[in-house]
């Protein structure tokens, strides 16, 4: 028994699809049960009222946006080095669900930083991290959809996903000394962290746990998708050669 | 430079503004040759034979992004100080904006061959070259206009001038690495 | 130097389309690849020279001994012949582009433009290239287009002193280069499973006149059915060397 069976398209479908309906009820469950607690038992802050509840959504999204492109990454090294198939399409199945956890952290920001902030948008930095994030994850995808050739495009985005990692945790540090070096001590950037009080801590991190089995569930039924797609592919290119013959 | 015609004419505006956009006249001017770079010697069969040379790929690219480098990079670098004046930048600043961009230029266009050289393929690679390599600007375009910002301003530029040139000597070092790799690819 | 090619198995867009690829090609000889468009000779040609990796099988006694040239020929437009051609020999750290020049009867054009060329001159010029590469195994992808019989001359006239030189050549053509019979070798017929015939020395010709060989198209090894030669039915591809 070894974790290298499941690059075996045909053992990993049937694996994936034993534990993806457990991955979905669970998951929405924990969503459910987290949100609600969050949205509707939990106190509001003295100082920002109830639009601190918008963190359960925005954290765990934000949470997710980070560890989605580092299972990206995971997988394009598992990719480059031992050249299984289902973890390159395993890194391209995460990439449009990272994107949109990044859409979600962004958009429930600018909704939280409206009335917080007065505006809707700061380029503090870890909103200007996050809009990189953005263009990375939009330029991953784009490269994958502009390559005709499957291998091919899985390792050009393999290589672009290892490079695109090292400039992202580089422009997280220059973002943080370009906005230090604007305004010092800026003083719009909230730690949000250290401002969670234990009543919301509980909820937060059930949602946390929902959107990362949500996020895992998503990545194997989208896998499961492009193993098919591959596989019709592959089907269609023996009947041309068929009727050709 | 046109960003007087859009912004207007005031000087404490300009001199506010003008090592910023230095830099990003560095970037633009840059990215606009980029699609060119490698393109045309895919086309017409050069790559293929450059690929089976003597010379490794990781030279081929290095040197690539030297001539890129000596047909944008340096003519910006020498320009800077008359654009400068155009600009109205602050006479302390003239100094810095050229080292930084001495500095920064390179990266720049090392940055911009592995882009070349991930999109040579495709028939319509500019437009998504220009949104792959953006976000790898990011760092080099932080360092590079803060240190020409700082030095205009007359404050310390030794962080952001050591950051940059760091960034400079790691991507010469090692982005020909990567980008011969994808170049292999796109050529099998 | 011998280039030995054992079992090659290549794919192209992920489909594989030759299997049980097997030669050697000894100092002197020329092994010529003739078969329909899209049998994969190009493809053999760009993964013998180093570009595609196969899928199984090796490639040896190649290295750094390979000069290949592409169906284009990487000229740029804006220099002139003889800075064309001194590019390259600088690349490959060679002598004097005058032989080179004299041999494609280019000497008269070694200040025009690239540019400037017909298709026939531009192709002279790129072969012209493979003189200056100094390299013992030239690997040719359709050498002959667009050049006129003169040309052709010229060119079978290159092959030959080169393989008189102990060099050795792998050229896809669709033209009798009308190699001496000094340079033909014979040996038995070799069909593979796929129907593929590997003729050796006078029995190609005959051959490939008839159009009829072995149709034993089986399947692919690991895409059954795939029979990625619609033509192995009718006897198609053939190899031949000489």
């Amino acid at each position: 028994m070894s974790i290298w069976e499941y690059a075996n398209p045909r053992k990993f479908l049937r694996t994936s699809e034993r534990v993806m309906p457990a991955l979905w009820v669970s998951s929405a469950l924990l969503m459910a049960v987290g949100l609600v607690w969050g949205f509707f038992f939990t106190p509001d802050d003295f100082r920002q009222g109830s639009t601190v509840k918008i963190i359960f959504l925005h954290v765990p999204a934000a949470l997710m946006a980070i560890n989605a492109w580092f299972m990206m990454l995971v997988a394009s090294l598992i990719w480059v080095i031992r050249r299984h198939h289902v973890s390159a399409l395993a890194a391209r199945a995460a990439a449009p669900v990272g994107i949109v956890m990044t859409l979600i952290a962004l958009a429930t920001g600018a909704i939280w930083g409206q009335p917080m902030w007065g505006t809707w948008w700061a380029w503090d930095p870890r909103l200007t991290s996050f809009l990189v994030l953005f263009l990375f994850y939009l330029g991953y995808i784009a490269l994958w959809e502009a390559i005709d050739d499957p291998d091919t495009a899985a390792d050009l985005t393999a290589i672009l996903c290892l490079v695109g990692t090292v400039f992202a945790v580089l422009s997280r540090y220059a973002v943080n000394f370009w906005n230090q070096g604007l305004h010092q001590g800026a003083s719009l950037s909230l730690d949000k962290k250290e401002n969670v009080a234990d009543a919301f801590s509980n909820p937060l991190y059930i949602c946390m746990i929902g959107f990362g089995l949500f996020f895992i569930a998503m990545v194997f039924y989208r896998t499961g998708t492009e193993i098919r797609a591959r596989r019709i592919k592959a089907l269609l290119a023996r009947e041309r050669q068929g009727e050709s013959a | 430079m046109v960003v007087p015609f859009s912004v207007g004419p005031e000087s404490d505006l300009l001199a506010r503004i003008s090592p910023g956009v230095l830099w990003l006249g560095a970037l633009l001017s840059c990215l606009l040759s980029l699609d060119r770079l490698l393109a045309l010697d895919w086309e017409d069969g050069s790559l293929d034979l450059l690929a089976t040379a003597p010379l490794p790929l990781e030279a081929v690219v290095s040197i690539k992004a030297l001539a890129h480098w000596i047909t944008t990079g340096l003519p910006l670098v020498l320009a800077a100080p008359l654009l400068g004046v155009l600009l109205n930048l602050p006479p302390e600043g003239y100094i810095w904006v050229v080292i930084s961009l001495l500095l920064g230029t390179p990266a720049l266009s090392v940055i911009g061959t592995f882009g070349a050289a991930l999109t040579v393929g495709l028939k319509r690679g500019g437009l998504l070259l220009s949104l792959l390599v953006m976000p790898l600007y990011v760092p080099t375009l932080i360092f590079g206009a803060e240190a020409a910002r700082r030095g205009a301003l007359g404050m310390g530029v030794e962080t952001p001038l050591l950051m940059l040139a760091g960034i400079s000597a790691a991507v010469i070092a090692l982005m020909p690495f990567a980008s011969a790799a994808v170049l292999r690819i796109n050529l099998r | 130097m011998t280039l030995n090619v054992s079992n090659l198995r290549i794919a192209r867009g992920g489909i594989p389309v030759l299997d049980g690829i097997s030669f050697a090609l000894k100092p002197g000889q020329a092994l010529i690849l003739r078969g329909p468009n899209g049998i994969g000779k190009t493809t053999l040609l760009r993964s013998i020279a180093g570009l595609q990796p196969p899928l199984a099988g090796t490639v040896t006694g190649g290295e750094d001994q390979i000069a290949y040239a592409a169906h284009s020929d990487g000229l740029k437009p804006a220099l002139t012949v003889a800075e064309n051609l001194s590019f390259w020999a600088s690349v490959f750290g060679t002598r004097s582009i005058e032989a080179a020049l004299e041999a494609y009867n280019l000497t008269a054009l070694r200040n025009r433009p690239a540019g400037a060329l017909s298709a026939g001159q531009k192709r002279r010029l790129g072969l012209s290239r493979m003189l200056v590469t100094g390299r013992a195994i030239w690997v040719m992808d359709e050498p002959t287009v667009s050049l006129d019989q003169a040309s052709v001359a010229l060119f079978a006239t290159a092959v030959r002193h080169h393989l008189a030189a102990q060099g050795s050549a792998l050229i896809a053509t669709h033209i009798d280069l009308g190699l001496d019979a000094a340079v033909w070798m014979s040996a038995p017929i070799r069909p593979n499973r796929w129907g593929w015939v590997i003729l050796t020395g006078r029995s190609c010709e005959s051959a490939l006149g008839a159009g009829s060989g072995p149709g034993s198209a089986g399947g692919w090894g690991f895409w059954p059915g795939t029979g990625v030669f619609p033509d192995c039915h009718r006897g198609g591809a053939v190899f031949c060397w000489a």
